[in-house]
């Protein structure tokens, strides 16, 4: 193990020159470009024997990612904000495809007007392409992520996101353990999938279907992705074993007889971590609740911690217009029929990368507790 | 009747019973193409006649493995399967995308001329109608001047955009541009491309039955006027520099060409003689490049 000094998305390269991509098609843009930068480094160096496809696009470097993943090579590629937004209609495609990519997305604020800033709209808006999504709230974490993710993506053959916050996580310096290469290749097993594009099998990908055939396909894809969530299990009880580093689908922090849970995901998480202390100190019974996996949306998990919970008080840094918050939407939807659910409070806090300290969000806390809660997310700064 | 000369070894890569129109030239460059390229392929084909030809699931009409890509992203996923093959040590198997004009003159060119820009060791064949015909023959950037679509029922008041000389100016290894009224011309291009490493492109030029307007049994010989009167040179571009000229003009009338087609039928005599105005200028400019 080695111990670096390292920003989040350098923390990610390093997590892809472990998991050894052969093909990584690349488009650069703020502020992902230093994933790239670091790989074609590591490429330079001789640390990863990947190929690197500059293209002209993040549609077409998604177009490849798709194509090399099913001729039967593992692939990585990373983007952020606009670049997800062009990706689109590609990543239906590489869902629907069941290619097992490994992107990187780092969260920011989408155009018009132009920004640069810290906000999960970007990935949250392609919930509903097919990927599975992880949210990570530090360089150590998105670098372990990394590596689950291909432990996953390569189980149930689905794409999977993994995501950090512009700057505020990207570009921030932390202290980073690293694995030897020796503990990935253990955890990764080589991709050597049965089924791709090779004349000796000859099989065909893509071609016109049938309705009948069309529906089977999205149920088979909807069983994929219902696999997913022990498989994210597994992937972070297993990287646990080997490191000492797990995190969960989710994570309760000090919610013991808590009367309040703040649910929230990504950098504000830490936020949140120090005002629950803050709370707790000052006699509030405030808890938290992260939530690391997105899609499949862990709704067991998030119904039995959350059952007999007086209140919950959702912080979404991104925003949907006319829907508000998209974890206040996801919980109200999750939580729905539960006959001790709790009263939720759906903040729009932090959006656009406005700063949310955590004595802002104690006092969103105390504020909730004394208020009923609005049916719709409510602006808060 | 037309005499091909070349025969081509017939290994029913590409097999009848297939989805084409009855008479479809595009079905016989497939054939042609296929045969030539050999087993050893895989193909990528983005919504087009194409991918009706190549076959839905679970039928195929070729023997080896296609991949069927989304309209714009044909170049880009072709280059995703080569660069995956090399890593794997399998880069004797030719990756061929074969996409439509609009699929390549129009919405797939950003990811084309990265390809051709990066020189990814891949085939690149636009089987060349001159429209959205699969969708019902609408006007593409390769319709040529005042020909009807239904998207242009006036006729398209533009040029026809030359991508033959575009991709030459990309300084790929091979360009070249080929008809299905001249097989031997068209199966000996795919066969020198197939021995050449690095970015080859050849555009084919398709008439289409029912979007041009053409008799059933007249899309060769339709084909063989285009190149007659000059309006589809056949030529090769070796580098970007070294061009041969292969079929050019036979001093025949653009009128001979263009009176056997639906899409032309309601051009007044004047708007005829600027069309041979303007193939007439074209053929001095480009005849220059011949002579060097």
């Amino acid at each position: 193990m080695t111990r670096m000094l390292l920003n989040g998305n350098h923390a990610a390269a390093h997590g892809v020159r472990l998991a050894h991509p052969k093909v990584v098609p690349v488009y650069p843009i703020t502020p992902q470009t230093p994933i790239l930068e670091k790989i074609s480094e590591f490429q330079l160096q001789g640390l990863m024997d990947a190929d690197l496809m500059t293209m002209e696009s993040e549609h077409s470097a998604m177009a490849a990612c798709i194509t090399a993943s099913l001729t039967g090579v593992r692939v990585f590629t990373a983007t952020a904000s606009q670049g997800l937004m062009l990706m689109h209609e590609m990543l239906h495609y590489a869902s629907g495809a069941q290619a097992p990519i490994v992107m990187f997305n780092v969260n920011r604020t989408i155009g018009s007007p132009w920004g640069f800033w810290p906000d999960q709209t970007d990935s949250l808006s392609q919930r509903d392409t097919g990927w599975i999504q992880l949210y990570s709230e530090s360089a150590q974490e998105s670098l372990d992520t990394v590596l689950q993710a291909y432990r996953v993506a390569e189980k149930v053959l689905l794409p999977v996101m993994v995501m950090h916050e512009a700057f505020y996580v990207s570009h921030a310096l932390e202290v980073v353990d690293i694995p030897e290469q020796e503990i990935a290749d253990a955890y990764l097993p080589p991709f050597n999938p049965p089924h791709r594009l090779d004349p000796e099998i000859g099989e065909s990908w893509g071609n016109v279907v049938d309705q009948d055939m069309y529906y089977r396909h999205r149920e088979t894809l909807g069983k994929s992705m219902e696999a997913a969530l022990e498989t994210v299990v597994e992937a972070d009880r297993r990287w646990q074993e080997l490191t000492g580093r797990g995190y969960g689908i989710t994570e309760s922090y000090r919610c013991d007889g808590a009367e309040l849970i703040i649910v929230t995901m990504g950098s504000m998480v830490g936020t949140a971590r120090e005002a629950v202390d803050q709370l707790r100190n000052q006699g509030v019974p405030a808890g938290l609740l992260k939530i690391k996996l997105f899609r499949p949306f862990p709704l067991d998990q998030v119904r039995q911690i959350l059952a007999g919970v007086p209140k919950v008080m959702v912080l979404d840094r991104n925003f949907a217009p006319g829907t508000g918050g998209f974890l206040h939407h996801e919980l109200k939807s999750a939580l729905y029929g539960l006959a001790d659910g709790p009263a939720m409070h759906g903040y729009l806090a932090g959006v656009g990368g406005t700063n949310v300290s955590s004595d802002k969000i104690a006092g969103l806390a105390r504020e909730a507790m004394d208020q009923d809660p609005a049916a719709r997310s409510v602006w808060k700064g | 009747m037309i005499n091909v000369a070349l025969q081509i070894a017939e290994e029913k890569i590409f097999c009848s019973g297939h989805h084409a129109c009855p008479g479809c030239n595009e079905a016989l460059a497939f054939r042609y193409i296929m045969n030539t390229l050999g087993k050893d392929t895989i193909a990528v084909v983005p919504p087009s006649c194409g991918a009706i030809i190549s076959g839905p699931q679970p039928l195929s009409s070729m023997r080896i493995p296609v991949y069927q890509t989304t309209l714009e992203a044909s170049a880009a996923s072709a280059a995703g399967i080569k660069r995956a093959l090399k890593a794997q040590g399998k880069d004797h198997v030719q990756v061929v995308a074969i996409a439509g004009d609009g699929g390549t003159y129009d919405i797939g060119f950003q990811a084309l001329s990265s390809a051709a820009e990066r020189n990814e060791d891949i085939i690149y064949i636009c089987m060349d109608n001159e429209g959205y015909m699969n969708t019902g023959a609408q006007k593409s950037s390769s319709t040529p001047y005042l020909a009807y679509t239904t998207s242009t029922p006036g006729g398209k008041p533009t040029a026809k955009k030359n991508v033959a000389e575009i991709m030459a100016a990309h300084r790929i290894p091979y360009m070249a541009t080929a008809t299905t009224g001249y097989l031997d011309d068209l199966a000996n291009k795919v066969r020198k491309a197939k021995e050449i490493k690095g970015m080859r492109f050849i555009v084919i030029l398709v008439p289409c039955l029912d979007g041009w307007g053409v008799a059933d049994n007249e899309g060769a010989k339709v084909s063989r006027l285009a190149v007659q009167t000059g309006f589809f040179p056949l030529y090769e571009v070796e580098n970007g520099t070294k061009y041969t000229l292969n079929h050019g003009s036979e001093g025949i009338p653009v009128a001979a060409y263009i009176n056997r087609q639906k899409r032309f039928r309601h051009l007044a005599p004047e708007q005829v003689e600027s069309i041979q105005q303007r193939v007439d200028a074209d053929w001095e400019i480009f005849k220059t490049k011949f002579n060097s």
